[in-house]
């Protein structure tokens, strides 16, 4: 729950010392308040204060660093049902499931496979992030080797899966390194649990049977200090699951209650007896609120749509995604083929590459950045213009590639024809189609 | 006291829509709450995943969704026959890609005398989707909506710039219209007022408020939906208690990904699962999204996606 400016400044030391930067506490206080300033930025402000205002300014949904090195990644800190109120801030890690029965030599080779699950898309690379590691028998020297050789072998964040605290202390031993999440205290293990997490640091998973199960465990482990939970409400049904995803994000944000107000954690590889329905379940779970999802293999069929629903889900739904400005060859193009030109909003790359790449002509394309405006939109916005556009192609470095002078340019654009061939010496523009879905007609008219 | 789950308030309901005539007929909304939260709410119709065929044989599809269909691609009335029979298509949706003026052109008796042998071969409602080329789709709709009087069609897409013609039509040969706009929930609500103030009722609407790909504008999508929901549940909007069609097969499927050769990008897999998979969860961010009637293409993506709203509707 947010204080307002003068809550906060009940609690600033209000001494004017101006150490921060702001001219009065007061002014600090109202920076505060509007998300504009950083406590930090105080040096005499009390740990009592911090701590209040630590927790009054705490998102609903606690924000945490999950894993270490190059693939750690933050999840939780959501502060709204829905994706058109505020964007989702927490990408929901994707894992899969290994356990102590899984041959080493079938590891060793599938850890390679699952490294190169990887793909480039709008300046993003989009890979799964975790290995769930589980325990079958309860035998710690099985599970701390394996552990060791997950993290030994690759770099993905591991979920160290077993209620033995014995078992999980050398899991925790052998991978320490990796900061592995650790799953799952119950209500039979939660005190050695959570005293294990607490002395390693590390994020705990609880597992409880309804939402009362859970909140008395949080409460003791919040109670013992720890503050990195992650909640199993242990449903394994699709209509239970996602009743409990609801539940808990309403309970966050609408009721504050911080007894549920941490990210969860799900297991479609429970829930399912084939990878496909997997997929499907993992695919509500992306777009309803979980924290981590474990799958029980990586495929690239089927990790490939759930990444990019993920990026889709998670993208800020006020600011419009975009793609590098540059050339771009599509179908092997020549110093003859012809040149499109259009805006680096995602979208209209994604549509207008994929229609020039369905035509089959070979072709540049050049991406100008209109700061992920569409065409008529940036055009209107007077950035998608005749000289601006010009300036751009000039210094594209398209003329080292291409020796004609032709530039076709979108329908929905043609008024700026005139001043874009003023600005590129001796060039002919071309008014392409206003709709991409004619792309393929007018290119093969051009090519023939 | 057992805890419960915080509800949220409800004023509105989706409107129940029934298309398709005389013992040809599928009903859709009556939905109280948001989707499938059925903890607080009613959903006495589930979403219905309709069946997509061309009314010509599709020059750009993939292999895989050509494979299951590839003893009736060229005869769109087999086609729309295997799809109820063999795969239980609950409604048949003909995209009427052969009347693409950039393309084969098809005059419009002609699409008209096919479009009414389709219709006359399935025991389901029929939805014609157009080309979104408004002056021959207003030529096309047009004349479908007479040959095939009485038959409580699904006409779309019923942009703007046509919704008088169409609108006219549907209303004197009994046919329903897909208001069609372009992801923008005013413009939803300010069309389906333009078709209201035409004549046409409300349990004569489906809305298509753009449907993108996953990957190509599926967020935006979404979130219009969620927003239409949001505002017909529980703002009283009634003029956004319409139910949603998504025409997700097309937009899944000619999208680069689904067809990119193996060779090209091993690490995405084989082109025919990796795109009945995108297929899938593509349905299931519309399903959550309010989808009422979802046009999917392959038949192993649609029995993931039933399997999905079977799961999400099951008792607890």
């Amino acid at each position: 729950m947010a204080l307002t400016g003068i809550q906060i400044f009940k609690l600033l030391p209000k001494t004017n010392c101006k150490e921060c930067g702001h001219p009065t506490c007061l002014a600090f206080a109202m920076a505060l308040a509007s998300g504009k300033a950083e406590l930090a930025s105080c040096p005499y402000v009390s740990d009592e204060a911090k701590d209040q205002l630590a927790e009054a300014s705490a998102p609903p949904v606690r924000p945490m660093q999950i894993g270490a090195g190059d693939r750690s990644f933050k999840i939780g800190g959501e502060t709204v049902l829905f994706r058109h109120e505020k964007t989702f801030l927490g990408p929901p890690g994707i894992g899969v499931l290994v356990s102590t029965d899984t041959d080493e030599g079938t590891l060793a080779e599938k850890l390679k496979v699952w490294d190169t699950f990887q793909f480039e898309r709008v300046g993003f690379n989009l890979r799964p992030e975790l290995v769930a590691i589980k325990d079958a028998n309860g035998d710690s020297g099985k599970f701390a080797a394996l552990a060791k050789k997950v993290a030994d072998e690759s770099n993905f964040c591991l979920v160290l899966m077993s209620e033995d605290v014995g078992v999980m202390k050398a899991g925790i031993d052998a991978s320490i390194d990796r900061k592995p999440v650790i799953y799952a205290a119950t209500k039979d293990n939660v005190d050695d649990m959570g005293a294990l997490a607490k002395e390693k640091g590390l994020p705990l998973a609880i597992k409880a049977d309804d939402m009362d199960g859970l909140m008395e465990l949080t409460g003791k482990l919040t109670g013992m200090g720890l503050k990195d939970l992650i909640l199993d409400s242990n449903s394994r049904t699709v209509r239970r699951a996602f009743e409990d995803q609801i539940c808990l994000r309403r309970e966050a944000i609408m009721k504050k209650n911080r007894a549920l107000g941490f990210p969860a954690i799900t297991f479609p590889c429970e829930m399912a007896d084939n990878l496909d329905k997997e997929t499907v379940i993992a695919s509500m779970f992306i777009a309803k609120y979980a924290g981590i999802i474990i799958l029980s293999d990586f495929i690239g069929e089927s990790l490939f749509p759930l990444l990019v629903e993920r990026l889709n889900i998670y993208t800020d739904p006020q600011r419009p995604m975009t793609v590098e400005q540059g050339i771009y060859e599509i179908n092997g193009p020549d110093e003859n083929s012809p040149v499109c030109i259009t805006t680096n909003f995602a979208l209209t790359y994604f549509i207008v590459s994929a229609e020039i790449d369905a035509s089959r002509v070979p072709s540049w394309l050049l991406i100008m950045d209109t700061e992920g405006l569409s065409v008529m939109t940036a055009w209107a916005a007077g950035k998608f213009v005749g000289d601006a556009v010009g300036i751009f192609v000039n210094k594209s470095g398209i003329f080292d590639k291409v020796k004609h002078k032709k530039l076709i340019i979108p329908g929905y654009a043609a008024s700026i024809s005139g001043d874009l061939e003023e600005e590129v010496k001796d060039s002919e523009v071309l008014i392409g189609p206003r709709d991409a879905a004619q792309i393929t007609k007018f290119l093969k008219e051009f090519g023939g | 006291m057992a805890f419960e789950i915080p509800k949220i308030h409800y004023t509105g309901k989706i409107k129940e829509i029934t298309i398709g005539a005389g013992d040809k007929t599928a009903t859709v909304g009556g939905r109280d709450c948001y989707p499938f939260h059925l903890f607080e709410g009613n959903m006495p119709h589930e979403p219905i995943i309709a069946m997509e065929i061309w009314d010509m044989e599709p020059d750009t599809w993939p292999e895989a969704a050509i494979e299951p269909f590839k003893d009736v691609i060229s005869d769109p009335p087999a086609w729309a026959k295997k799809c109820v029979e063999e795969y239980g298509a609950r409604i048949i949706v003909v995209q009427l890609k052969s009347t693409d003026p950039n393309g084969e052109d098809r005059p419009v008796d002609e699409a008209a005398d096919l479009a009414k042998k389709i219709v006359d071969a399935v025991p389901v409602p029929v939805v014609f989707w157009g080309t979104a080329i408004n002056e021959k789709d207003e030529q096309v709709l047009k004349k479908i909506a007479e040959v095939c009087e009485g038959e409580n069609l699904s006409l779309s897409p019923v942009e703007e710039a046509i919704h008088k013609g169409v609108g006219a039509s549907a209303l004197g040969y009994k046919h329903t219209v897909v208001a069609s706009t372009p992801i923008d929930i005013n413009l939803v609500k300010q069309l389906n007022i333009l078709l209201g103030n035409l004549g046409v009722q409300d349990e004569h609407l489906l809305v298509d408020s753009t449907t993108g790909g996953l990957g190509y504008g599926i967020e935006y999508a979404y979130s219009v939906m969620e927003r239409i929901t949001q505002a017909g549940l529980t703002q009283e909007d009634d003029k956004l208690q319409i139910p949603i069609i998504n025409n997700l097969g097309n937009e899944i499927w000619k999208c680069k990904e689904a067809s990119l050769p193996k060779e090209e990008m091993p690490t995405m897999g084989e082109p025919g699962r990796r795109a009945i998979l995108m297929e899938a969860v593509g349905a299931v961010c519309y399903l959550l999204a309010g989808s009422d009637i979802l046009i999917m293409r392959h038949p192993e993506s649609i029995k993931l996606a039933r399997e999905m709203i079977n799961d999400l509707m099951a008792e607890n």
